[in-house]
């Protein structure tokens, strides 16, 4: 517990952490419900998934949790606190894990409230925006199972984009550097998979980890998605596990 | 007492002006072996990228609908030309006369239309609804066309669904006539008269009084060429501001003429008629015909006579596309400019630094200067390369990439260099802000990378959204990039993820400077007023 407690206390007691998590829940409350204000469903079947669009917000907050997860361990090495921390928990790999399971548990929670936050303000919203039980799009419900798997999806969505953020910091160290490799994986998949040719854009949206970990927002039209919305979050789960692999190896295997 | 001297060092003072510090600035950069390298990534991956297997196009390869052929008009530009042609040869020089008493037609009605992807394309054949009605460029009039070949050379007037008389020629010439839509009680009278290689356009609201409406040189029109009526209406489209998906469909026009007059051909010719480009392209579903009653002809048709355009039933890339890569090296880049200054804190450099050059400005100027000036090398000599080998490659694929004029790539590839030094600076100027690599990097991916994913990428906002976003944020920059032309005698639904952006080039990229000098100017501020 020692190693948790010593995480917990350096994450906890850093003012940009918490600024940070309160943005993940602003953003991800804030963009899905302009998203869902912008939109407007016209007839029956109007082709759009109420649970993806009002979920959006992830798509922007997923930016400040890589922030907090790089920070978590880029920090240490810009100050050399991570020296400090080596001598006091000589077993490397337990304190990438007590980091992991620290920045998780609060992205898991930030993400959490903004998520439910999200649905709830879609349930108060999409319905005078022409998301109706006429139009086929009965109201946005956790007892409904896509919704109810769009939801905790994606919270875990973010909890995993934490842990491969995590694994790229510790892997790459510098705090500017790792941050733009996260968001570069996050960010180049669906913008190159654009340009391609058919065969070679579903190839893409079949690996990249942002285009792959969001299939399990979608809720209407499944046939039309390149995999299943848990094997999707699968592939980003693979992701972060090569991540936090590469990053443990590299601590292991390299001078602090 | 005694005055006591100050002490004054033996060693001269050295220069200190600006370009010194440039000099300095130049030196910290390119000693910094991680930041010479992420410049050379920056290259192979915008030259990778816009090079790789993914590129190569599908033409061809998933049967006869892939293919990527184009009609080619006269002037070499990719057309659309596919219409009801009611005709028979005219000889030498001669005039067409007819009146026109009607111009109806059938629209789709969208509005059950099914869900799924943005542009949904339904052929007349699988059956929407219509209901009667004409979209805005809906045509009929007369014609005189080199051949009935598609592409061909031609001139014809016309009159319009929405837009009044028009005289158009060679698919991009167009001009206006008579306002105003035509019925029985206000006909309208057309007239196209060919002496030589001129071809001249008349109309006229009573068959009396005449106007001009415009005149053009077809070089090299065969002495005796194909002349008549014709009828022909657009793709209609259908789409209001909240929604995100595109409905399109093909329309019909029917345009009733009488007195039809011919100069200058052998009398008493048979009119015969063609559907113009009916098989395949856009205009698939009932070709239209016509109907001859004692001397009022009743012509219909579908398709469009008129430059092609990307979107909703377009074809083909743009050289833009070949750049795709460049938001790798943007990433690269922006990772760079925001670690020339935030490494500065990291290290304590930035109080030596600041030591050696107390005017602070001057220091972020030098270093903008530096950062600017590197990272547009290594967009020019990257984005020439792709924009060169790339279009090779697509097109010795078959896939059918746009033209654009030398001065326009000129335009793309300086542009797009243009972008990335803009961005590196903006990122030094939040690294400045900031002082945190990770806050800073992040930001300036938001702004810059994510609007162009939401906008041109994978366009899932609503038309307004993104058209507000691709004004509005750095991404507006990416309109350095177009090549296409956008037409205002065709109706399409030009949107960024057509190729089309909603701002100027340069005006897009005044938008990014704008940015990148509030940031600049806020970084200035913050660097003098803070303790370093």
């Amino acid at each position: 517990m020692t190693p948790l407690r010593a995480e917990w206390t350096k994450i906890r007691t850093l003012a940009g952490t918490w600024w940070l998590l309160l943005a993940v829940i602003a953003l991800t409350v804030a963009v899905g419900s302009a998203a869902g204000a912008a939109v407007t469903c016209q007839v029956a079947g109007c082709g759009q998934d109420p649970a993806k669009l009002i979920l959006s917000g992830v798509d922007l907050s997923q930016t400040i949790v890589a922030v907090l997860a790089v920070l978590a361990v880029s920090g240490e090495y810009s100050t050399g606190m991570i020296r400090v921390t080596l001598t006091a928990m000589p077993r490397r790999l337990t304190v990438l894990t007590a980091k992991a399971v620290v920045v998780t548990g609060l992205v898991l929670t930030a993400g959490a409230v903004g998520v439910l936050a999200s649905v709830f303000a879609g349930r108060l919203m999409l319905p005078a925006r022409g998301f109706t039980q006429a139009h086929g799009y009965p109201p946005l419900s956790l007892a409904n199972g896509p919704d109810l798997r769009a939801v905790v999806g994606s919270v875990l969505y973010l909890a995993l984009i934490a842990l491969l953020a995590l694994g790229i910091a510790t892997a790459v160290r510098d705090s500017a550097a790792s941050i733009g490799v996260v968001l570069g994986l996050l960010y180049l998949f669906p913008i190159i998979a654009g340009a391609l040719d058919p065969q070679w854009s579903r190839r893409l949206a079949q690996i990249g980890p942002m285009t792959t970990g969001l299939y399990i927002q979608d809720t209407t039209d499944l046939r039309g998605l390149p995999l299943a919305p848990w094997q999707g979050l699968g592939v980003l789960a693979l992701w972060a596990t090569g991540a936090l692999l590469a990053g443990g190896l590299a601590l292991r295997l390299r001078d602090a | 007492m005694t005055a006591i001297a100050p002490y004054r060092s033996a060693v001269a003072s050295g220069r200190a002006g600006f370009a010194q510090l440039v000099r300095a600035e130049w030196v910290k950069f390119r000693t910094v072996r991680g930041w010479v390298i992420a410049m050379v990534v920056a290259v192979l991956a915008i030259v990778a990228l816009g090079l790789g297997p993914g590129m190569q196009g599908s033409c061809g390869l998933y049967g006869p609908a892939s293919d990527c052929t184009q009609t080619l008009g006269p002037g070499g530009e990719a057309v659309t030309d596919s219409f009801y042609f009611v005709h028979q040869p005219l000889g030498g020089n001669g005039a067409i006369t007819v009146r026109m008493t009607s111009l109806t037609g059938q629209i789709p009605d969208l509005s059950g239309g099914g869900g799924g992807g943005r542009v949904k394309a339904s052929g007349s054949g699988s059956g929407p609804q219509t209901r009667s009605g004409v979209v805005p460029w809906a045509k009929a009039g007369i014609i005189i066309k080199a051949s009935t070949r598609q592409g061909s050379a031609y001139a014809a007037m016309m009159v319009t669904g929405g837009n009044g008389v028009r005289m158009q020629y060679d698919y991009t010439g167009d001009a206006p006539g008579i306002a105003g839509s035509v019925s029985a009680d206000s006909p309208r009278w057309l007239r196209l008269t060919r002496s030589g290689d001129t071809l001249t356009g008349y109309d006229s609201a009573d068959g009396t009084h005449w106007t001009r409406v415009a005149s053009v040189t077809l070089a090299g029109l065969p002495s005796t060429v194909p002349g008549g009526l014709f009828a022909t209406s657009p793709q209609y489209f259908q789409m209001s501001a909240g929604e995100t998906s595109l409905n399109s469909a093909n329309s019909q026009a029917t345009g009733v003429f009488d007195h039809l007059s011919l100069r200058g051909t052998q009398p008493g010719g048979a009119w015969t008629g063609s559907a113009i480009g009916a098989a395949g392209g856009p205009a698939a579903g009932s070709p239209g015909g016509f109907q001859d009653t004692g001397g009022t002809f009743t012509v219909s048709g579908t398709g469009d006579i008129a430059p092609s355009v990307t979107g909703a039933a377009g074809s083909g890339v743009t050289i833009a596309q070949t750049l795709i890569g460049v938001f790798a090296g943007l990433i690269a880049v922006v990772v760079v400019g925001a670690m020339f200054m935030t490494a500065e804190y990291r290290r304590g450099l930035i109080r030596v630094t600041l030591a050696a050059a107390p005017r602070r400005g001057q220091v972020l100027a030098a270093k903008a200067v530096v950062i600017a000036a590197v990272t547009f090398a290594v967009g020019l000599v990257s984005a020439a390369v792709v924009v060169v080998e790339g279009q090779r490659v697509l097109r010795e694929h078959g896939v059918y990439v746009w033209p654009a004029t030398a001065l326009t790539e000129v335009r793309v590839i300086v542009g797009t260099a243009a972008v990335l030094a803009v961005a590196a600076v903006i990122a030094l100027a939040i690294g400045t802000v900031l002082r945190r690599g990770a806050g800073a990097v992040a930001a300036v991916i938001v702004v810059i990378v994510l609007p162009y994913l939401l906008t041109v990428a994978i366009p899932i906002l609503p038309v307004a959204a993104a058209d507000w976003l691709a004004r509005v944020t750095p991404a507006a920059a990416f309109a350095v990039q177009q090549t296409l032309i956008q037409y205002p005698q065709v109706s399409n639904v030009y949107t960024p993820s057509a190729g089309y952006y909603p701002l100027p080039p340069l005006a897009g990229f005044a938008v990014l400077v704008a940015w990148a000098a509030a940031a600049l100017a806020l970084a200035a501020y913050l660097l003098q007023r803070r303790d370093a």
